[in-house]
C-alpha cells in the first residue's frame, strides 16, 4: 500500500535537493551587477514601508481583497479540470458546474451589493 | 465517457431545502430593502427548516445510498436530520425574538464596527436589526444535515467545515458584551481549526491505510486485514476531530468560554444541534466504517466517556455563571451520550444506537429550553447570567422559575422528565453490552451533577431576592412558542416516551 | 388478577393529592384563602377511597389487584408498563399514609395558620402524599423508584421550608446528600435486576430471582438495603434524620416519623422473596437494625431538644422494625405491626411536641419547659398515652408489637437469637429511660419558662387529631394482634403464619420486658425527676454523655467519609485546572523564550492553553492506540 507513495517522496527529495543546490551555488556562479530596479521588491505589490500605516495593523480591506481573490482562485481550480474533461462529463458535468458557479456568484452579488468592493 | 453519479433528489430534499433557503437568504440580503429583510429572512429560515423536518417525516423508511455512494439516507440519518431540523427551527425562533432586548435583537447591528468605538456606541441603541444570522444559521443547519448523512470521509470533512464556519461567525455577533463574544468566536475558530486539522490528518492516514475515503470501502479493508498502525492512528485522529465538536473532555476546553460569550440564542443552537450532528457522525464513522476494528476504539470511547462525565460534573460544581454551568453540563452529557455509543454492539445488536438517538432528542429539547429561559432574565447590561442574580426568582416570577426548574430537573435526570428516560435508555444499553462499570461511573456522575442543577432550584426558591435583582422580560411570541414546545416535550417524553423510543428503535439500522 | 370496580380507580388515590398540589402550586396567590382546605380535602377523600378499596380487596380471592395504567417504555425486549398493585401489604401502607396524613393535614391548618407561606406548605404536603402513595402502590421497582425520588424531593422541600434559617438549609442539604447515597444503592439494585432478569416488575423479579447465582442475589439484597438505610435513617446513614427536625413539626410527624422513613421497611418487606434466598443479606439487616436501635436509644438519652429526642427515638424504633424484617418470614408481620403502631403513637407524640412548641413560642429546649401538665391538659393526656404506648406499657400498642419482635428474635433459638433479643430488651429499657426523662422535663417539676411565655392549650383543630392518634396509640396494638390479626391479613403476601415453637414463653418475655421498662422509668425518675433540672446543660460530663450528645460522632464520621473527600476532589481538580495546566503552559512558554507582554498573554495565552490541552489529549489517544496495536 505505502509503496504507492514512493515516487512522491522521491519527487519531494528531488525538489528539496534542487532548491538547496540553487541557493548554495548562486553566490559562487551568479554575476553581481546591481541597479535601483534590481534592489526593489520582487515583481508586484506595494512599496514596503517600515511601519504599517495605522498603528501597527494592516487595514482589513487588504484581507477582504485577498479572500475574494482566493474564492475566484478556487473557482478556477475547479473550472480547469472540468474544461479539460468536458467531453467525458457531458451534460451532467455542465449542469454541476453551472450550479457551482451560480452559488459562487450568489456570494459575489452579496459582496457587491453590500459595498464590499468599494475601497473606501 | 464518465457516467453521472446517481442522485436521488427526493432522498436529499431536506438538505436541498435548507441549503436552497440559505442561498435565497443571501440574495435577500443583497437585494431586498432593509425594512423588509427581517420578516422575509425569518419566514425563509422557518420555511427551510420546517420544510426539511416535514420532508424527513415523509421520507421515513427510506434506505438508500446515493450521490455515488457519498451520502447515505437511512433510519439514523433521517431521525437525526429530523431532530436537527426541528431543533434548528426552534433556534431560529429564538433568534427572531424582538421584544426582550430594548434594542430589539440579541445580535449586533454591524459586526465589523470595532467594539467600543463611537460608531458602536451609536449603533447599540438603534432599532435596526441585523439579518445575516439567518442565512448563516441555515448554512450551519445544512452542514449538520449533511454531516449525519455523510458516507464518505471527504464529504464528512466538507460538512464539518460547512457547519463550523457559520457557527464561528455568529458566535461573535452578540449585541452586548461584544468583546467577550468576539473573544469566544476567535477561540472557537482557532481551536476548531486545530481540531479540523486533526480530522483531516486522520483522514489522510486512513486513506493511506485503506486506499479509500468511502466508509463502505474502509469497512471492507478493515475487515480484510485488521489494520496496521496507520489505520489505527488515523482512526484516533478522526475521532479526536469529532469529539471536539461534541465537546467531550479532554477536547472540551472551548465549550465554557464559547457558550458564555456567544449570544444566548446561538449558544442554545450550538448546544442542541451541534451535539446531535457530531454524535450522528461519530456513530456512523465508528459503526459503519470501523465496526470490525471495535477493539481499537472501544477502550478509547470508554475512557473519553468517563473523563467527560467526571470533568463535566465536577467542574460544573464550582461555576457561578449559569451559561458556564450549562456548558459543563453539556460536557457531562456528552459523556452520557458516549455511554450510549458503547452500548451498541459491532454486529448492530444492542439498543445503543436507538438509545443515543433518543437521548439526543431529549437533551437537545431540554437544553434549548434552558437557554431560552436564560434569555428572559435580564438586567441593564443584557442577560443576567450570574448565579447570585437568580436568587429568589421563584418569588418574583413563579412561572419562569417553574419552567427553569423543569428543565434543570430534566438535565439532572429526575424521573418523569425526558432526562430520566434518556439516561435510563443509554445506561441500560451500556449494561446490556457488559459495560456496567461505565454505568456505575455514569450514575455517580449524575448524582454529583444533580447537585449543581438542584442548587439553582434551591437558589430560586429558597433564597431572598437580591436588592437590585434582574427583571424577567415578557417573551414575545417566538420565545413563548419555544418554551411551550420544549417544556411540553420534556414532560411528555418523561411520562410517555414510548412513541419516540419506538421510532428511534425502528430507525436504528445503518445502511452499509 | 386485573382490578375491577373501585380498585380499578385506585389510581385516583395518587391523582387526588397530586392534583391538589398542582392547583396550589400553579394557582398562586389566588388560592391562598382556601388552598389549605383543598389540600386537606384531597387527602381525606383519598383516605375514604382507600378504605372502600380495602373493603373490596378483602372480598377478593387471592387479595391482589393489578391496575394497568399505561405503557411507559416499550421497545424491543424492554417493556416497562406503569401499573399499580393493590394487595394487602400496599393496602396497609395506603391506609396508614392517607389516615395519618389526613389527621396531620387537619392539625396543620391550625399549626400553620399564621405562616405566610401556608399554601406552599400544603402543596408540598400533598405532593409528598402523592409520591408516597406511588411508592407503595407501584407494581415495579421502577415505579417504586419514581415514588422514592418523589418523597425525597418533597422531604427536601419541607425540611428547607423555613429556608431563611441557615440550620434548615443545612439540614435539607444533609438529608439530600445522605439520601442520594442510599438512592444510588437502590438504582444500582434495579439495574442489576434489569441486567440479570430483564424485568423490574415485582411479579417478574420475584418469579425468576431464584434462577440467579447466590452472590448476585446477595448483591441485590445489600444494594436494596443501602437504599433502605438512606431513606429510613439507619446506620450508617442515620445522621440526617434528627437534623431534619428543622422542618415544621407536622412534617416531622408525617414524613420523618410515621410514613416516609418507614419506606425502607416497606422496601425490605416487599422484597421478601429476594431476602428469603439470601441469609447473608438478612444477617446484615439484623446487624444494621440492632446497631441502629442502640445508637438511636443512646443518643436519645442525651439531647435537650424535644424534637431531636423524638427523632432519635424514631431512628431507634425503625431499628426494631429492621431487626424484625431481617429475621425473615418469622418477623415480617411483627415488623409491620410495629410500624403501624409506631405510625400512630409517634405521629401523636410529634403533634404533641408541636402543640408544646406552639404554647412555648417555638422553643424546643426541654430545660426551659417543666410543669406544663396543668397548662396543657389535653396535650399532656394525649402525649402521655403516646408515651406509654412507646415504652411498651402493658396492653397499649407498643407492648404487643415490641414483644412480638423480641419473641421472634428469641425464636431463632441460636446464640444470635439471644444476642438480638438481649439488644432489643436493652433498647426497651433505654427507651423507657429517655422517654420518661422527656416527660419529666416537659410536663412535671417546677416551671422553668422564660419571662413573657404564657403557655396556652392549642385550638380544637389541633387537639382533635392528637386525640384521635392517642386513641389509636392505645388500641392499635390489641386490634392488630387479636381483633383484626395482621398476620392473617398479610397471609397472601408472606404466607400463612406458622405457629412458632417458642424458645421462651411469651408471658415470660412480656414480664421481663415490663420489668426492664419499669427499671428504665425508675432510673429516669431517680436521675431527673427527683432533682432540680438545670436551665443550662452541664458542661463537665462523663465521656459517655459527651459521646451521646454528639450522637456517637456520626456527623464526624460522615464528614470524614463522604464530605471531605468530595470537597478535596473538587478543590484539587479546580486547582489543577487553574494552576497545573495554565502554570505548565505558561512555564513552557517562558522557557521557550517567549517574553510576551501581560496584555498579549491575556489575549492569546488561554487559547494556547486549550490547544495544548487538546494536544495532550491527542497524544494520549495516539499513545494508547499505538500501545494497543503494538501490544
Amino acid at each position: 500500500m505505502l509503496s504507492t507513495y514512493v515516487p512522491i517522496v522521491g519527487l519531494f527529495a528531488l525538489a528539496a535537493a534542487f532548491a538547496l543546490f540553487s541557493v548554495a551555488v548562486a553566490p559562487f556562479v551568479g554575476p553581481r551587477r546591481y541597479n535601483r530596479a534590481k534592489l526593489d521588491a520582487y515583481e508586484c505589490g506595494i512599496e514596503p514601508v517600515d511601519q504599517p500605516l495605522t498603528g501597527g495593523r494592516f487595514p482589513v480591506k487588504y484581507y477582504l481583497t485577498a479572500m475574494l481573490f482566493i474564492v475566484f482562485d478556487i473557482e478556477i481550480v475547479f473550472l480547469y479540470p472540468w474544461a479539460v474533461a468536458n467531453d467525458a462529463l457531458g451534460v451532467w458535468g455542465l449542469v454541476a458546474m453551472v450550479v457551482f458557479i451560480g452559488t459562487v456568484f450568489l456570494a459575489f452579488a452579496y459582496e457587491w451589493r453590500r459595498g464590499g468592493l468599494e475601497w473606501d | 465517457m464518465i457516467d453521472a453519479p446517481d442522485f436521488s433528489f427526493a432522498a436529499l430534499s431536506p438538505l436541498l431545502l435548507v441549503l436552497g433557503a440559505a442561498c435565497i437568504g443571501v440574495l435577500v440580503e443583497a437585494f431586498a430593502p432593509r425594512d423588509v429583510r427581517h420578516p422575509v429572512q425569518v419566514g425563509l429560515a422557518l420555511t427551510g427548516t420546517v420544510g426539511a423536518f416535514v420532508a424527513t417525516l415523509l421520507l421515513a423508511g427510506t434506505r438508500e445510498v446515493t450521490a455515488g455512494g457519498a451520502l447515505a439516507v437511512d433510519g439514523p440519518t433521517l431521525f437525526l436530520q429530523a431532530t436537527i431540523a426541528g431543533l434548528g427551527a426552534l433556534s431560529i425562533l429564538l433568534f427572531a425574538e424582538r421584544s426582550l432586548d430594548p434594542a430589539r435583537s440579541a445580535f449586533v447591528v454591524s459586526a465589523a464596527v470595532p467594539a467600543g468605538s463611537p460608531r458602536d456606541r451609536e449603533l447599540v441603541t438603534t432599532q435596526r436589526v441585523q439579518t445575516e444570522v439567518y442565512p448563516l444559521a441555515l448554512f450551519a443547519i445544512g452542514g449538520m444535515l449533511l454531516f449525519v448523512a455523510a458516507n464518505d470521509l471527504l464529504v464528512m470533512f466538507v460538512a464539518l467545515e460547512v457547519l463550523s464556519l457559520p457557527l464561528y461567525l455568529i458566535s461573535g455577533m452578540a449585541r452586548r458584551r461584544r468583546l467577550l463574544s468576539q473573544e469566544a468566536a476567535v477561540k472557537y475558530f482557532l481551536l476548531g481549526a486545530f481540531a479540523s486539522a486533526f480530522f483531516l490528518y486522520g483522514l489522510a492516514l486512513v486513506y493511506g491505510a485503506t486506499g479509500s475515503v468511502r466508509l463502505r470501502d474502509i469497512r471492507e479493508a478493515v475487515t480484510a486485514e485488521s489494520g496496521g498502525v496507520l489505520m489505527v492512528l488515523g482512526l484516533g485522529l478522526l475521532v479526536v476531530g469529532l469529539l471536539f465538536k461534541a465537546s467531550v473532555a479532554p477536547f472540551h476546553s472551548w465549550t465554557p468560554d464559547v457558550y458564555q460569550g456567544a449570544p444566548t440564542p446561538v449558544t442554545a443552537f450550538m448546544a442542541a444541534c451541534t451535539k446531535v450532528a457530531a454524535f450522528g457522525a461519530i456513530l456512523r464513522l465508528l459503526y459503519v466504517a470501523f465496526g470490525a476494528a471495535e477493539w481499537t476504539w472501544r477502550p478509547l470511547i470508554y475512557a473519553a466517556a468517563i473523563i467527560s462525565m467526571i470533568v463535566g460534573a465536577v467542574l460544573g460544581l464550582t461555576q457561578t455563571d449559569l451559561k458556564r454551568m450549562l456548558a459543563y453540563s453539556s460536557v457531562a452529557h456528552a459523556g452520557f451520550l458516549l455511554t450510549g455509543v458503547i452500548g451498541f454492539g459491532a454486529g448492530g445488536d444492542g439498543s445503543g444506537l436507538a438509545a443515543t438517538m433518543f437521548y439526543l432528542v431529549t437533551y437537545g429539547l431540554t437544553t434549548l429550553g434552558a437557554f431560552a429561559v436564560l434569555t428572559l432574565v435580564r438586567d441593564g447590561d443584557g442577560e443576567a447570567g450570574h448565579l447570585s442574580q437568580w436568587a429568589g426568582l421563584g418569588a418574583r416570577s413563579p412561572l419562569t422559575a417553574a419552567v427553569m426548574s423543569l428543565f434543570l430537573l430534566a438535565l439532572a435526570g429526575i424521573p418523569l422528565t425526558a432526562g430520566f428516560t434518556g439516561k435510563f435508555a443509554v445506561f441500560r444499553a451500556a449494561i446490556e453490552q457488559g459495560a456496567w462499570p461505565l454505568a456505575v461511573v455514569a450514575l455517580l456522575a449524575s448524582a454529583v451533577a444533580a447537585f449543581f442543577y438542584l442548587r439553582v432550584i434551591v437558589l430560586m426558591y429558597f433564597s431572598d431576592p437580591v436588592a437590585d435583582g434582574p427583571t424577567v422580560g415578557v417573551p414575545g411570541l417566538p420565545t413563548t412558542i419555544v418554551l411551550a414546545v420544549t417544556a411540553t416535550a420534556t414532560l411528555a417524553l418523561g411520562i410517555l416516551p414510548g412513541a419516540v423510543l419506538d421510532l428511534a428503535g425502528r430507525a436504528a439500522i445503518f445502511v452499509g | 388478577m386485573p382490578a375491577e370496580g373501585l380498585l380499578a380507580a385506585s389510581w385516583l388515590l395518587i391523582a387526588l393529592p397530586l392534583a391538589g398540589a398542582a392547583v396550589l402550586l400553579l394557582g398562586g396567590r389566588r388560592t391562598d384563602r382556601w388552598g389549605h382546605l383543598l389540600g386537606t380535602a384531597t387527602v381525606v377523600a383519598a383516605f375514604l377511597l382507600a378504605v372502600a378499596c380495602t373493603v373490596q380487596l378483602a372480598g377478593l380471592d387471592g387479595r391482589a389487584a393489578d391496575v394497568e395504567l399505561f405503557t411507559f417504555i416499550a421497545t424491543g425486549e424492554l417493556d416497562v408498563t406503569a401499573g399499580l398493585l393493590y394487595d394487602p401489604l400496599s393496602a396497609v401502607f395506603v391506609l396508614l399514609i392517607t389516615g395519618v396524613g389526613s389527621l396531620i393535614h387537619v392539625f396543620s391548618i391550625g399549626y400553620m395558620a399564621h405562616d405566610p407561606a401556608r399554601r406552599r406548605f400544603f402543596a408540598y404536603l400533598n405532593l409528598f402524599v402523592a409520591a408516597m402513595l406511588l411508592l407503595v402502590l407501584g407494581n415495579s421497582f421502577v415505579a417504586l423508584y419514581v415514588g422514592w425520588e418523589g418523597v425525597g424531593l418533597a422531604s427536601y422541600l419541607l425540611i428547607a421550608f423555613w429556608y431563611t434559617r441557615p440550620a434548615a438549609a443545612t439540614a435539607a442539604k444533609k438529608a439530600f446528600i445522605m439520601n442520594r447515597i442510599g438512592d444510588v444503592g437502590l438504582a444500582l439494585a434495579i439495574f442489576v435486576m434489569f441486567a440479570q432478569l430483564g424485568t423490574t416488575s415485582y411479579a417478574g423479579v420475584f418469579g425468576s430471582v431464584g434462577t440467579l447465582a447466590g452472590g448476585t442475589i446477595t448483591a441485590i439484597g445489600l444494594l436494596l438495603l443501602l437504599g433502605a438505610c438512606g431513606k429510613s435513617g439507619q446506620f450508617p446513614l442515620q445522621a440526617w434524620l434528627p437534623d431534619a427536625m428543622e422542618g415544621p413539626t407536622p412534617v416531622s410527624a408525617l414524613i420523618h416519623a410515621a410514613t416516609m422513613v418507614t419506606a425502607g421497611v416497606y422496601l425490605i418487606a416487599r422484597s421478601a422473596p429476594i431476602y428469603d434466598l439470601t441469609p447473608t443479606a438478612r444477617a446484615v439487616i439484623l446487624a444494621v437494625g440492632a446497631v441502629t436501635l442502640l445508637i438511636g436509644a443512646i443518643a436519645g438519652c442525651a439531647f435537650d431538644d424535644i424534637k431531636k429526642v423524638l427523632a432519635y427515638s424514631t431512628v431507634s424504633q425503625i431499628g426494631y422494625m429492621f431487626l424484625a424484617v431481617g429475621l425473615g418470614p418469622a418477623g415480617y408481620v411483627a415488623g409491620l405491626a410495629h410500624l403501624l403502631a409506631h405510625g400512630f403513637f409517634k405521629a401523636g407524640l410529634f403533634l404533641g411536641a408541636g402543640s408544646v412548641m406552639h404554647a412555648m413560642d417555638d422553643s424546643v429546649d426541654m430545660r426551659r419547659f417543666g410543669g406544663l401538665a396543668k397548662k396543657l391538659p389535653i396535650t399532656f393526656v394525649t402525649f402521655g398515652l403516646g408515651y406509654l404506648a412507646l415504652i411498651g406499657f402493658p396492653f397499649l400498642s407498643g407492648y404487643f408489637t415490641k414483644d412480638a419482635i423480641i419473641e421472634a428474635a428469641l425464636d431463632r433459638g441460636d446464640v444470635w437469637g439471644w444476642v438480638l433479643g438481649g439488644v432489643a430488651v436493652l433498647g426497651a429499657g433505654l427507651t423507657a429511660f429517655y422517654m420518661t426523662r422527656l416527660m419529666l422535663m416537659t410536663f412535671f417539676g417546677r416551671p422553668r419558662w422564660d419571662d413573657g411565655v404564657h403557655p396556652h392549650e392549642a385550638p380544637t383543630v389541633m387537639t382533635a387529631p392528637m386525640i384521635v392518634l392517642a386513641v389509636g396509640s392505645v388500641a392499635a396494638g390489641a386490634l392488630l394482634v387479636s381483633v383484626f390479626p395482621l398476620a392473617d391479613w398479610l397471609a397472601p403476601v408472606f404466607g400463612e403464619p406458622a405457629e412458632a415453637a417458642h424458645v421462651v414463653a411469651p408471658a415470660l418475655v412480656g414480664l421481663v420486658v415490663t420489668v426492664v421498662m419499669v427499671l428504665g422509668v425508675l432510673t429516669a425518675w431517680l436521675f431527673v425527676g427527683r432533682r432540680e433540672v438545670p436551665v443550662t446543660a452541664p458542661v463537665r460530663v462523663s465521656p459517655v454523655t459527651r459521646a451521646a450528645r454528639n450522637a456517637l460522632y456520626a456527623d464526624t464520621v460522615n464528614e470524614s467519609l463522604f464530605m471531605r473527600p468530595g470537597q478535596w476532589l473538587t478543590r484539587a481538580l479546580v486547582w489543577f485546572d487553574n494552576r497545573g495546566v495554565d502554570g505548565a503552559v505558561n512555564g513552557l512558554a517562558a522557557g521557550l523564550g517567549g517574553s510576551s507582554s501581560r496584555l498579549g498573554r491575556a489575549q492569546t495565552g488561554f487559547v494556547r492553553t486549550y490547544a495544548l490541552g487538546m494536544l495532550g489529549g491527542v497524544v494520549m489517544v495516539a499513545g494508547a492506540l499505538l500501545a494497543v496495536t503494538a501490544g
